[in-house]
């Protein structure tokens, strides 16, 4: 590109610049600012002061969603114990929900918390999502699509709670396993999940998710004895549909208390935002660098050939 | 293979054609001009290639295992550290190391700094075989390898980071294969697509830094969706992709010198004398440019923990190891660079580009893979994901030498 350049030239190269601008501009589009999820989205109260640890909703979640055998029976306590890496048991691939148990000082027996997904109200599995694998539909359910999903585990990544599992142990069929609040058995239907039905102390409560807010408050001003004054999941994350009371600090029984408050994606905005503008400043930017660089180089030639005419005539 | 080249009269093939008479054939290229024999001679009298053997003789059978009886046989499967060294090595590191491409085709076709142009190509190849490599890995460790295409023709997640770095680095795949078809061109004696990608070499140099800007930097922005789970010091919501385009630039440059240094020492045969008179002053050059870019790095760095207020961590074993890894990783090569550029000692820059690089490759797995779930516990990959690494690493390897061989990448293609 040291001819001159011309016309045709210029409107060649700024074809080409833009054609991979279009193909960048696919990039991007941020969620609408203000989302505050879907009206009347429904979610469950979990109070933890009511949980015995039965596992009777792991038994009740393994059955409704035909996911396969437990390596012992759900009677069996010793699943409480740390793994090797000194970790409680998480959902993984072989189970949506799991119960652990927590000793804490701020009580005189043992405590109990049922984990599974919290259904957020701005997912960050979702938006981390390059193929949109995943939904979060008006009932409030946080579902995935494993016929696009490509297995990047991005969504394991972006999750907060860490509750997307890969079936790592599948190469024809793999897939991400995670809870999706009986979708498409139940709550369509409008009908509380699995593990709500079978909870027999009714440490779990179905319903939209503004009255369960509006009811975890009420349990708390009722009895502030015996519950520590926050609801868990009414921020967290940017809100989830499953909210938590507790007895004892949240982070006593294994909550993550350092989930940001607000939706995951707004910590990938920043980066987002300077996307069109690179696609848009940079080709004006360099097109400008080259433009003064080739000018420059020009004008060194054009005086070097003057001097060399001027000191002696070299003929052809 | 450099006592062959002696020997024989024409070779190594630097031109179209064999003599008065004849063209060298397709079959002749490709076996440099030897008789099978005499490859195969030379191919057995490398002690390298029986290194390579023996890692591929272990790495393809455990590349059958992963594909056929899943990732879980061959890595830990965990759903804690969903990310293992196949992405922390062959995505997050090989994609910086192989931003040589971009920087050299600005400096040269931007900037008109035609005193790099003897190292252009081999920097773009370096850039083209680094991120088709990064690809491989990513088919290793992805769990479906066969929907690779999906976030292009299936189905859209626009709002992702993953869907731009999907886009970008496929944009950017094919901007590097036109940026090289030149030197195959030249080989297969295509003229005139020579001439048609020379013609639009400023815009696909151009369309190479929008997208390098921009994917480099979306490999850190991928982090920020774990705001919790990383170690504060290696989180910047708002500048780690700064943190990861900036230490791209440094490493690129840093692997060109390093790829140079070899080829000067195992492959001077197959080097043109512009290639190696002027590798000296073209290596100063680039550590030079690696020496602004890692201050500038280390500024951005130090911003970041100044913005989010993070000194307290410094103080910790954590910050120790943070400290660490900057001052082994950037600031020894940086002093290096400076006191090599400034003494004209260019066996020091070489020293500092190998410690660069490694810092880079350290970095990005101290992300991925320590850093990471920092409040819970660490994992060390098995050894079969480590010899998945070193397998796909031979391959690369392999095909590197492969077209440095035979295409003019180091040396020019002769008229006839």
């Amino acid at each position: 590109m040291n001819g001159p350049l011309s016309r045709r030239n210029f409107l060649r190269t700024g074809l080409a610049t833009f054609c991979a601008t279009l193909i960048g501009t696919h990039a991007e589009k941020t969620a609408a600012r203000d989302f505050e999820g879907y009206h009347q989205s429904k979610g469950v109260l979990v109070d933890l002061t009511r949980c015995i640890g039965c596992r009777s909703c792991e038994a009740a979640c393994n059955k409704e969603q035909g996911l396969p055998p437990p390596e012992t029976g759900f009677d069996d306590p010793s699943v409480f114990q740390l793994d090797e890496h000194g970790q409680p048991r998480r959902p993984d691939d072989r189970a949506y929900t799991v119960v652990n148990r927590y000793e804490t000082e701020f009580a005189d027996h043992p405590l109990f918390r049922k984990i599974q997904c919290n259904h957020c109200l701005e997912p960050a599995c979702l938006t981390a999502c390059f193929v949109n694998a995943y939904t979060k539909t008006p009932e409030g359910a946080v579902i995935y699509d494993a016929d696009v999903c490509v297995g990047c585990r991005t969504c394991m990544i972006a999750c907060p709670f860490s509750i997307p599992a890969f079936k790592y142990s599948s190469a024809f069929e793999p897939r991400i396993m995670k809870c999706i609040f009986c979708y498409d058995t139940r709550l369509v239907n409008g009908l509380p999940p699995a593990c709500v039905e079978a909870c027999p102390t009714e440490a779990l409560t179905f319903g939209e998710r503004e009255t369960l807010l509006r009811i975890g408050r009420k349990r708390i001003r009722e009895r502030p004895n015996r519950y520590v004054d926050h609801v868990y999941g009414e921020h967290e994350a940017g809100g989830t549909a499953w909210l938590y009371l507790s007895g004892v600090p949240h982070d006593e029984v294994g909550f993550d208390m350092d989930v940001p408050k607000q939706p995951i994606i707004t910590y990938v905005k920043d980066f987002l935002a300077i996307v069109p503008m690179v696609l848009t400043i940079w080709p004006a930017l360099f097109a400008g660098f080259h433009l003064l660089a080739s000018r420059e180089q020009k004008t060194i030639e054009t005086n070097h050939a003057s001097q060399e005419d001027s000191h002696e005539s070299t003929g052809q | 293979m450099k006592a062959l080249v002696n020997e024989a009269p024409g070779l190594p093939i630097d031109r179209s054609r064999k003599d008065h008479a004849s063209s060298w054939n397709v079959r002749e290229k490709l076996l440099l001009g030897l008789s099978v024999r005499d490859y195969l001679a030379q191919m057995m009298r490398n002690p390298v290639n029986w290194v390579l053997a023996a890692i591929l003789l272990l790495g393809i059978p455990l590349l059958g295992q992963r594909y056929l009886f899943g990732l879980a046989t061959v890595t830990h499967g965990s759903q804690d550290y969903p990310w293992g060294l196949l992405l922390g090595f062959g995505l997050f590191g090989m994609v910086p190391l192989s931003a040589s491409g971009f920087l050299l085709s600005t400096a040269v076709e931007i900037f008109h700094r035609k005193d790099f142009l003897p190292i252009e190509r081999l920097a773009l190849l370096n850039g083209l075989l680094g991120y088709f490599f990064a690809v491989i890995y990513l088919l290793v460790d992805l769990g479906m390898p066969w929907r690779l295409t999906y976030p292009m023709v299936v189905s859209f997640g626009p709002a992702a980071v993953l869907f731009l770095v999907a886009w970008h680095v496929a944009t950017y795949l094919s901007v590097q294969i036109a940026e090289m078809v030149p030197a195959f061109a030249e080989w297969v004696g295509w003229p005139a697509a020579k001439r048609w990608i020379k013609s639009i070499a400023l815009g696909l140099t151009i369309a190479g830094i929008i997208l390098s800007t921009l994917h480099q930097g979306a490999l850190g922005a991928l982090f920020c969706y774990a705001p919790a789970k990383i170690h504060p010091l290696w989180m910047s919501p708002e500048f780690l992709w700064l943190h990861f385009f900036c230490s791209s630039i440094f490493a690129g440059l840093c692997m060109v010198i390093i790829v140079s240094t070899l080829l000067k020492h195992f492959m001077a045969w197959r080097c043109d004398d512009r290639f190696l008179d002027n590798l000296d002053r073209i290596t100063i050059g680039l550590a030079k440019g690696s020496a602004y870019a890692m201050i500038t790095y280390l500024v951005i760095k130090l911003v970041a923990i100044a913005h989010d207020q993070e000194w307290q961590y410094l103080i910790t074993g954590w910050g120790f190891y943070y400290l660490l890894e900057l001052g082994i990783g950037v600031v020894l090569p940086m002093v290096m660079f400076a006191r090599g550029v400034r003494n004209h000692n260019v066996a020091i820059l070489r020293f500092g580009a190998l410690i660069a690089v490694l810092g880079i490759i350290w970095n990005r797995l101290n992300t991925v893979l320590v850093a990471y779930n920092w409040r819970h516990y660490q994992e060390l990959p098995t050894w079969q994901e480590t010899w998945i690494v070193f397998t796909v690493l031979a391959f690369y390897f392999i095909i590197y030498r492969f077209i440095l061989y035979r295409l003019p990448v180091v040396f020019a293609w002769k008229q006839p």
